[in-house]
């Protein structure tokens, strides 16, 4: 069962028809439906490409939050071997909206972490719908110290709305949290690359995504701050999201005009949700070329590229 | 270390602060309701004399309490790209420019300078609530970045207050690029071994917080300054509960260990003279109301670049 997005519905509608007549056939062995079936196909097929053609941010907002993405979990699982999680901030808990661990990436050992949504009820709660909290970004610390010590690449898959506000989150310390995880991102003398898979929200996906490489998918968002909550506050009306989303600039294809983003990840016709696999194998090839690209690189150079990179950032504007 | 021969000597003489307020006008403590006289008010740092409420001072005015004298040296910040994503809420940003720039009569949301307390060197940086809420933008990152490679070069400490809504939306992801930019700046000082401290001033919220407002070697705040990442109503609609009485405020960060001290700002200048003098290896300081340093015999070598005019700031000529 598919999950179609707002602007998908005439889509939802042909593509129902299409499957109606299917199974009316099934019913009933005397009815030929098939060339009218394939007339529908070819219909939803033209007018799928022609909704993606073209995306405007507020559309791309919506399908980098699309439920059936593949998240971090997924990449994890397929691109990865050998996956061994590890967990806890070594001081007060196990944030599970932060996964990471020792996996291998064609056969070379990784340090990989990201954010997980869930994809269900009960998983979006336990993962506190990729909403991190100070645990979390203390997890990620720990996590790229280690891969510091043992000389290990780290890679991380970026997909958060942004770091939970919540009252337990701010007493232990969100803000500190946070920077000190971009911080540790830019103190590591191994190869760090991120990849914002869906939504990279905010402070919440900088502090993962301060990183020598930055890919992203062709339908992911990056941004300071959601249109609606930027709607809300400069329109004063959080329905103006699409005017927002428009002015922040947010999609794959403006940040890398911008000099933000070096490597935007192409997605299947429809979004990465209608083709979950294809997508996870660009991803992949994507990070194994990035990797490629540094490997030659000693730990002075990493960090003093990754340093000047973001230090140069944003000097020329749309310009860049 | 080579404290005072490194040292270039204050140059601009900016007791008169711009803003400086009328004597006949009276304004009202918005906490206790008392109607204070502005002189009387501005004599006391701006803190209620009735209630010990802490309202806001501009850099200007910090600078002129903190500085031995009032007397100080404008760091020249970078110009970034003005309107670096073309942005158009409600208006444009370059009027929302204006207007600020108009109202506040500084060109940006922070003032970085050198000078002496308690006849010690430091760099101090400001943000400037009055202008768009403090919020970082390009600007207040090359400003951070100026303060810290002067600070660098000349072997000093540098001490930051601040004071910000956050982000600069207008300046989308560029805005949020500045964490780890700062952060960058942050490390530059402490690679350095230079003392960083931060003073938290209200309010203090958002990517500025999760930036290089949590990463002092100290921490000091100003009592009942709001500190967080995601504010207090964001919170309450997120967790739908009521939120304690001080949350998120100086006290209440100290006592959930986020910060070092919280300081009235009557005592915040010794405070600092202290701290940075031993954290320094020098002596204790000379206390009192120190006047303006004598200008050295020498010409500095590396004399402070030079100010634009600033048309009704007495600007006193360089010696040299
Ligand atoms: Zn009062």
């Amino acid at each position: 069962m598919t999950h179609y997005l707002e602007f998908e519905k005439p889509l939802a509608e042909i593509e129902g028809k299409a499957e109606e007549l299917r199974a009316l056939a099934r019913a009933n062995e005397e009815m030929d439906v098939e060339q009218e079936a394939a007339a529908l196909d070819q219909k939803a097929a033209d007018m799928l490409k022609d909704l993606y053609k073209t995306l405007s941010p507020w559309r791309k907002c919506q399908v980098a939050r699309h439920p059936e993405r593949p998240h971090c979990i997924d990449y994890i699982e397929a691109l990865f071997t050998e996956y061994t999680p590890l967990a806890g901030d070594r001081n007060f808990a196990d944030d599970h909206a932060v996964v990471g661990g020792l996996a291998r990436l064609n056969d070379r050992a990784a340090m990989v972490i990201g954010h997980e949504k869930g994809n269900d009820t009960k998983t979006r709660i336990e993962r506190n719908f990729g909403m991190a909290r100070p645990e979390g970004y203390r997890k990620a610390i720990r996590l790229m110290d280690i891969a510091d010590r043992f000389n290990i690449p780290v890679i991380t898959l970026v997909d958060t709305p942004g770091a939970y506000p919540g009252k337990g989150a701010e007493e232990r310390g969100q803000s500190e949290a946070i920077a000190r995880s971009t911080e540790k991102c830019l103190s590591i003398g191994v190869p760090l690359i991120s990849v914002i898979i869906g939504e990279g929200g905010s402070g919440g996906a900088v502090a993962l995504a301060t990183a020598n490489r930055v890919a992203m998918l062709e339908h992911s968002i990056y941004s300071v701050i959601s249109p609606e909550g930027c709607a809300s506050i400069l329109w004063k009306d959080a329905e103006k999201m699409r005017e927002a989303a428009e002015a922040l600039r947010l999609t794959a294809q403006d940040l890398s005009r911008l000099g933000v983003v070096d490597r935007i990840i192409p997605e299947p016709m429809g979004g990465a949700q209608r083709g979950r696999s294809e997508t996870i194998a660009n991803v992949g090839k994507t990070i194994a070329a990035l990797l490629d690209d540094l490997s030659a690189k000693d730990r002075g150079t990493l960090i003093k590229d990754r340093r000047k990179k973001f230090l140069a950032m944003g000097s020329k504007g749309l310009a860049a | 270390m080579n404290w005072i021969s490194n040292y270039v000597r204050p140059k601009i003489n900016s007791l008169f602060s711009r803003r400086e307020t009328p004597e006949n006008l009276w304004s009202k403590c918005p906490e206790c309701g008392t109607m204070l006289f502005h002189r009387e008010l501005s004599e006391n740092l701006n803190v209620c004399t009735n209630c010990d409420h802490h309202m806001a001072l501009t850099p200007r005015e910090r600078f002129n309490a903190l500085f031995d004298g009032g007397v100080y040296a404008r760091i020249e910040v970078p110009e970034p790209v003005a309107d670096p994503l073309q942005f158009r809420d409600q208006k444009k940003y370059p009027d929302r420019m204006r207007a600020a720039q108009k109202a506040t009569g500084e060109p940006e949301a922070m003032l970085v300078a050198q000078g002496e307390i308690g006849r010690t060197p430091v760099v101090a940086a400001a943000q400037d609530f009055s202008f768009m809420g403090g919020s970082m933008g390009m600007f207040v990152g090359n400003a951070i970045i100026a303060a810290a490679e002067r600070a660098v070069e000349q072997n000093l400490p540098l001490i930051l207050f601040s004071a910000a809504g956050g982000a600069r939306m207008q300046e989308g992801i560029l805005s949020l690029m500045q964490m780890p930019r700062t952060t960058v700046a942050v490390q530059m000082l402490k690679e350095a071994g230079l003392p960083y401290i931060v003073v938290l001033t209200h309010p203090t919220t958002g990517g500025v917080t999760a930036s290089y407002a949590m990463l002092g070697d100290i921490q000091i705040a100003e009592p009942n300054a709001l500190i967080c990442f995601a504010g207090p109503r964001v919170i309450e609609q997120t967790i739908r509960e009521k939120l304690p009485e001080g949350f998120q405020r100086a006290e209440y960060l100290l006592d959930h260990g986020m910060l070092d001290r919280v300081t009235h700002r009557k005592d915040l200048r010794d405070e600092l003279i202290t701290i940075v003098r031993m954290l320094t290896g020098q002596s204790p300081a000379v206390r009192g109301d120190l006047p303006p340093p004598e200008p050295g015999e020498d010409p500095p070598a590396d004399p402070a670049p030079a100010l634009e005019p600033v048309a009704d700031s007495p600007v006193e000529a360089a010696k040299a």
